[in-house]
């Protein structure tokens, strides 16, 4: 019989923890066929942050880096610059990346490490219980904005991957989704390239992720891709930010 | 004529912090990362002008967080890695020390300690003595702690901190202050590439086919699991004692020990001449390693002194632990001063003769 689809040798056998719908499972795959499929896992090291993608390193099968909540990319960075020609990646979710690890999200991009960073954004603090995140949108609810998200109050969407895009050290910036098979496929070539472009060292390769938290936000999973792509999608519309020149 | 290519036995007159940074690249550091404050900025400026010749890299970040965050990345990496500071900037660090700590990441920090609390002053000041040898982060941990008193110690003590550092997989602070970091000596400085590289067969560089893969963490949800690691970890610690060193200046005869470390020992010393000078015979230990503590070369000397006085530039920190090692056997007194300011030796005198007279009456 022919196998059309098998898991990648370079995912651990340790079922994903992840709710049922999560976008976490989806993206940790496709990073792990992509260092599979360029033979590059001896020279592969990723950082896993704090959030729910905590645990990480219990489904990648390279090694990995656990930093503190927030300090993924300056970890990356220590890990890069002592060993420049391994392929290096971090992986945050938004308030990981974009709430108390902003100054490291910006300067690690403003030096242009050549690294890959995987930002994924999903408007809320899954691990902690669904708390506002600095991407939650104006209106939503979540445990901390239970009246929903006023602005007066505490602000607006974080629109960071935008900012990372005006910095001279960005590389390739790209917001992409994995809720559909074209997404995901996208997302994955996105991922293949920001590998690749490492070589070069021309800077930092940055994907945003919108993605969901069918738990988080107390939807189906069905119910979270459309709520996502009806009102994520127009504040964080899909699509390249920066793309290489040439 | 860079001083890397001086002949190893020339004596160079060189300042503490550029002392700490030559000696650093001639240990083999292969990576720095900082954040400038004063009173150590002299150590990355003098890394960023000379360490290309040694092929180390040092890279200026945007906060101490990241820094020490960058540390834990390069170290985690299997890299000789050093990061200095002043002691604002080192409680900015200590979450990522305890991160450290708790995976088991080799590294040698610097605190070239300032007066506080806060913001504080730029003096000299032993104020992070608690910080320092009790833990200094959350959880329940130890750094090793090296003390230098001189030029020569910022020097020699840096190539002992990487040692140490990968000898136990734990990270090991040099706690200097700001006279030192500041003051210029004679100073020998120990020959390049004389500290060999150990293997990190645990350092996270790639997973080879020939091995499971490498997982630097400190996250460990079943308590079961956790409580173990922190068995392991506090026996480390315990082993730690092996490598306890002090110097005992003069403990023979005493009848007054002086227990002092870094700068306040060098100040300890001109006030034991001063009281051998009015018949009083005084003698000096100075712990070298405050972590292990030199509990057991107190306890011995215990017994043959009538007092122990304890200086130190704080409100009283490492006395505590003078106390512990004393044991209740002889009375134990202390002088400090606070704010990055500095005990005089009449000072100092004068608490000796105050305790002279008070043993001698004691005596009669």
């Amino acid at each position: 019989m022919e196998v059309v689809y098998e898991k990648p040798g370079t995912l651990t056998t340790t079922p994903f923890h992840y709710c049922p719908g999560c976008g976490h499972g989806v993206v940790h795959r496709l990073l792990m066929e992509v260092v599979q499929e360029m033979n590059i896992i001896d020279k592969t090291v990723g950082v896993a942050p704090v959030g729910c993608s905590v645990f990480a390193y219990n489904y990648m099968d390279i090694d990995m880096q656990e930093a503190a909540h927030g300090r993924a990319s300056a970890v990356a960075t220590g890990i890069k610059r002592v060993l420049p020609d391994r392929y290096v990646f971090s992986y945050q979710g938004d308030g990981d990346l974009a709430a108390i690890g902003t100054g490291e999200t910006i300067h690690t991009v403003n030096r242009g490490e050549n690294i890959l960073m995987i930002f994924i954004n999903n408007a809320i603090y899954g691990m902690t219980g669904g708390q506002m995140a600095p991407t939650t949108l104006l209106g939503q609810v979540t445990s901390t904005t239970p009246f929903g998200r006023e602005s007066s109050h505490v602000g607006f969407p974080l629109k960071i991957t935008d900012l990372v895009a005006q910095l001279p050290g960005a590389y390739y910036v790209t917001r992409q989704a994995v809720h559909t098979a074209a997404a995901v496929r996208k997302t994955k070539k996105a991922i293949e390239a920001s590998f690749r472009y490492q070589t070069l060292k021309k800077g930092t390769c940055f994907i945003e992720i919108v993605s969901n938290c069918p738990s988080g936000w107390k939807m189906t999973p069905v119910e979270a891709n459309a709520w996502m792509e009806k009102n994520m999608f127009p504040v964080y519309p899909l699509g390249d930010l920066k793309i290489p020149k040439g | 004529m860079e001083i890397n290519q001086m002949e190893d036995n020339s004596a160079l007159f060189m300042q503490g912090n550029e002392a700490l940074a030559e000696a650093a690249l001639r240990a083999g550091m292969q990576a720095y990362f900082g954040y400038p404050i004063t009173p150590q900025s002299e150590v990355m400026e003098y890394l960023s002008a000379h360490a290309k010749t040694h092929k180390a890299v040092v890279l200026q970040a945007e906060s101490e967080l990241a820094a020490i965050n960058m540390v834990y990345g390069a170290a985690g990496a299997g890299a000789r890695v050093m990061i200095s500071s002043s002691s604002p900037g080192i409680s900015l660090m200590q979450e990522g020390i305890s991160y450290m700590v708790s995976a088991e990441i080799p590294c040698l920090i610097v605190n070239v300690q300032r007066g506080g609390p806060g913001l504080g002053t730029i003096q000299p000041s032993q104020a992070d003595y608690f910080q320092a040898t009790k833990g200094g982060g959350h959880g329940d941990y130890r750094l090793f702690v090296l003390a230098p008193s001189s030029v020569q110690e910022m020097a020699d003590l840096v190539f002992e901190g990487f040692r140490l550092a990968d000898k136990y997989r734990n990270p090991v602070m040099i706690l200097a202050d700001g006279a030192l970091g500041q003051m210029m000596e004679k100073v020998k400085m120990p020959a390049a590439g004389s500290l060999p590289y150990s293997e990190k067969p645990w350092a996270t560089v790639g997973k080879p086919s020939t091995r499971e893969r490498n997982i630097l963490t400190s996250l460990h949800i079943v308590p079961e699991r956790m409580e173990e690691i922190n068995l392991r970890l506090q026996d480390k610690y315990r082993k730690m004692h092996q490598d306890v060193r002090c110097e005992q200046i003069g403990v023979d005869d005493a009848e007054i020990l002086l227990v002092a470390f870094g700068l306040s020992a060098r100040i300890c010393q001109k006030a034991i001449e001063l009281a051998k000078e009015k018949g009083i015979n005084v003698g000096l230990l100075r712990p070298i390693t405050l972590f292990p503590f030199p509990t057991d070369a107190i306890a011995k000397i215990v017994p043959r002194v009538e007092a122990v006085l304890t200086v130190e530039m704080n409100a009283g920190q490492m006395v505590e632990d003078v106390k512990l090692a004393v044991n209740g056997k002889r009375p134990v007194y202390f002088k400090g001063r606070m704010g990055g300011m500095i005990p005089t030796p009449d000072d100092i005198l004068l608490e000796i003769e105050t305790i002279a007279e008070k043993s001698r009456i004691a005596q009669v």
